[in-house]
């Protein structure tokens, strides 16, 4: 019987992970925000700084995640390498890892959930040449949602990792 | 799997009084297999005073469930000698309360009287004295002593709750009476608060602050309001728990690693680690003896409820049920714990016997968490929605009776029942 449970619960989340891998693909899309936030930088910058280039793979700054999993997704590595190539290029700045996650669940077990999706971002960032003291990772778990609603389209939103460089 | 649920008997708004913030409106859902009848005529005297607190006495021992209220219209007796006990029992009362109020130098003096209207005799005969502020109190002292003594158990209606509002990009902390009037904002700030946690004195709360940029725990006087940091290392620290000798803080941090529960003095000393499993250890929760502490943990792959020795050691895997289980809570006599039950994508509170493993979901489910029992066992406290707003409800330990409460606004969140005073 308890055998059987898990094994459920292993399906579902499966499952879940399936059913989202089209939403994986389509997350990329909110960028244009967090890039218009590193725009008050622009004049202290060099023109040719590629993190203010709104067509560089560095304009995404958000990795997103299926139902309880923290693990980065396939389709945003290349997204995390590449501001692990510019972190290491940049000594000078640094990031804050920020988790986030969907509603279900309670407040603490999210919060958690959170620092691990910011700590599995730092760890590939550090992997791809950030230095530790450029990195801070920290969870808001579900309690600064980006998008409201019971559904998965909120739900989807609100799974990620935000990769915020600090002024 | 038991789920006993009858329809919505009304819609019960209690009285504004000069003195409390009515900040709260109440819907009771269901009623208990055996109301006790009673009648309770306003007390003579002061009949304002004792019209107010008669409403505060009726509206709680009504949530309770386990009353029914007899209508007292034309009949007006304050002194024992004034009852004629034929009248009450044709109404149907089994119980009769009566008395005299008045303000003397400042203070509510009441005399209070509870009549057994079948064997025509006197229940209780007490005097209830406070301050002419405490309107209330003196209702929910009363109420209690009725309780009491007509059902065995203590009342909790003197006890007061914790609980976050959230309003658009404000956060409050607020206490207040177990009928969530009352209400007073220990902390108002623009960033989250969560998991509040009484000490077991009720003078202090332990909870979760983001106002430095990430999740630190803090302990609060309510006495003095003075606040510290006891946990402000990198990463998160929250899911603050007290010891029952109020001696120790189990919570969890992130700094080794994942969530795992910790051990320190309330002043923020003496750290110590007591979860090593390397998966999200969290929400712990210790037993009535302090001997155990329940926590939820994803160490076998979902979100589950968990029981381990308080100075560490293996934990036991305590929910099979399937879906996630979450915010576990032992009942004031350590014989059960509640927790939010999530499967097919619905929330519910259930509780779950600890000697036979025996589960009893009691709600109709949606988004239903963190639940608290009140110190006598009998109600349990936890968050739930409607109308799109997060409301306080309250469920009876067999599921019979529940209570929405919304807030006059905002979203209200994390509550947590505070002990006996």
């Amino acid at each position: 019987m308890k055998k059987l449970v898990i094994s459920i619960v292993l399906l579902n989340l499966l499952a879940a992970c399936a059913s989202q891998k089209p939403k994986e693909a389509a997350a990329p899309a909110p960028a244009p925000a967090p890039a218009a936030k590193a725009a008050p930088a622009a004049p202290a910058q060099t023109a040719v700084d590629p993190l203010n280039d709104p067509h560089s793979i560095l304009a995404g700054r958000s990795t997103y995640y299926p139902f309880d999993v923290s693990v980065v997704q396939a389709a945003d590595k290349p997204l995390v390498e590449a501001h692990a190539k510019y972190l290491s290029q940049h000594p000078d700045r640094k990031v804050r890892l920020e988790g986030n996650c969907d509603e279900r669940g309670s407040s603490e077990y999210n919060l958690g959930l959170g620092q691990r999706r910011a700590d599995g971002v730092m760890k590939m960032l550090e992997a791809g040449g950030a230095k530790a003291s450029q990195l801070s990772a920290i969870s808001y778990g579900k309690e600064k949602p980006r998008a409201l609603g019971h559904n998965e389209a909120a739900w989807a939103q609100n799974r990620r990792t935000d990769i915020d460089y600090m002024q | 799997m038991l789920k006993i649920f009858s329809g919505a008997l009304g819609l019960l708004m209690l009285a504004h009084s000069a003195v409390s913030n009515a900040a709260l409106s109440i819907e009771i859902i269901g009623a208990g297999e055996h109301q006790i009848p009673i009648a309770l005529v306003p007390m003579g005297g002061d009949e304002k005073l004792g019209a107010e607190i008669n409403d505060v006495v009726t509206g709680d021992l009504t949530r309770s469930g386990l009353f029914r209220i007899v209508d007292t219209t034309g009949k007006s007796p304050h002194e024992t000698a004034d009852v004629n006990f034929s009248d009450w029992q044709l109404r149907g009362a089994d119980a009769l309360g009566i008395g005299n109020v008045s303000v003397q130098n400042g203070r509510i003096e009441a005399r209070f009287r509870l009549l057994d209207v079948v064997k025509h005799g006197q229940l209780l005969g007490e005097a209830v004295s406070a301050s002419d502020s405490q309107m209330r109190a003196v209702g929910h002292r009363i109420a209690d002593l009725i309780y009491e003594k007509l059902t065995g158990d203590k009342g909790v209606f003197s006890t007061r709750i914790a609980y976050v509002n959230r309003q658009s990009k404000s956060y409050s902390l607020i206490v207040a009476d177990s009928d969530g009037y009352n209400d007073q904002v220990v902390l108002r700030q623009r960033e989250p608060i969560m998991s509040p946690a009484w000490s077991p004195d009720g003078k202090s709360l332990a909870y979760v602050s983001f106002e430095t940029g990430h999740a630190a725990v803090y302990v609060q006087s309510l006495l003095n309001n003075k606040r510290r940091a006891v946990a402000d290392f990198p990463g998160s620290n929250s899911a603050p728990a007290w010891s029952p000798d109020g001696k120790q803080l189990a919570i969890v941090m992130t700094h080794d690693g994942s969530s795992q529960i910790y051990l320190l003095n309330p002043d923020g000393t003496g750290l110590r680690r007591i979860s090593f499993s390397g998966a999200i250890d969290t929400e712990p929760n210790f037993s009535p003896d302090g001997q155990s502490i329940l926590f939820t943990s994803d160490q076998g792959g979902s979100p589950q409820i968990y029981q381990m020795p308080a100075s560490g050691g293996a934990p036991q895997r305590l929910t099979f049920a399937g879906g996630n289980a979450f915010s576990p809570r032992y009942s004031p006599d350590g014989k059960s714990f509640v927790f939010a039950h999530l499967t097919g994508g619905q929330f519910y509170i259930a509780v779950q016997d600890l000697q036979n493993g025996q589960m009893q979901t009691l709600t109709e489910g949606g988004w239903e968490r963190k639940p608290s029992f009140a110190p006598n066992g009998k109600i349990i406290l936890f968050a739930s929605e409607a109308r799109g707003r997060g409301i306080l409800a309250t469920v009876s330990s067999d599921g019979r009776v529940q209570q929405h409460m919304f807030t006059q606004s905002g979203d209200a969140r994390e509550p947590v029942w505070g002990p006996q005073p």
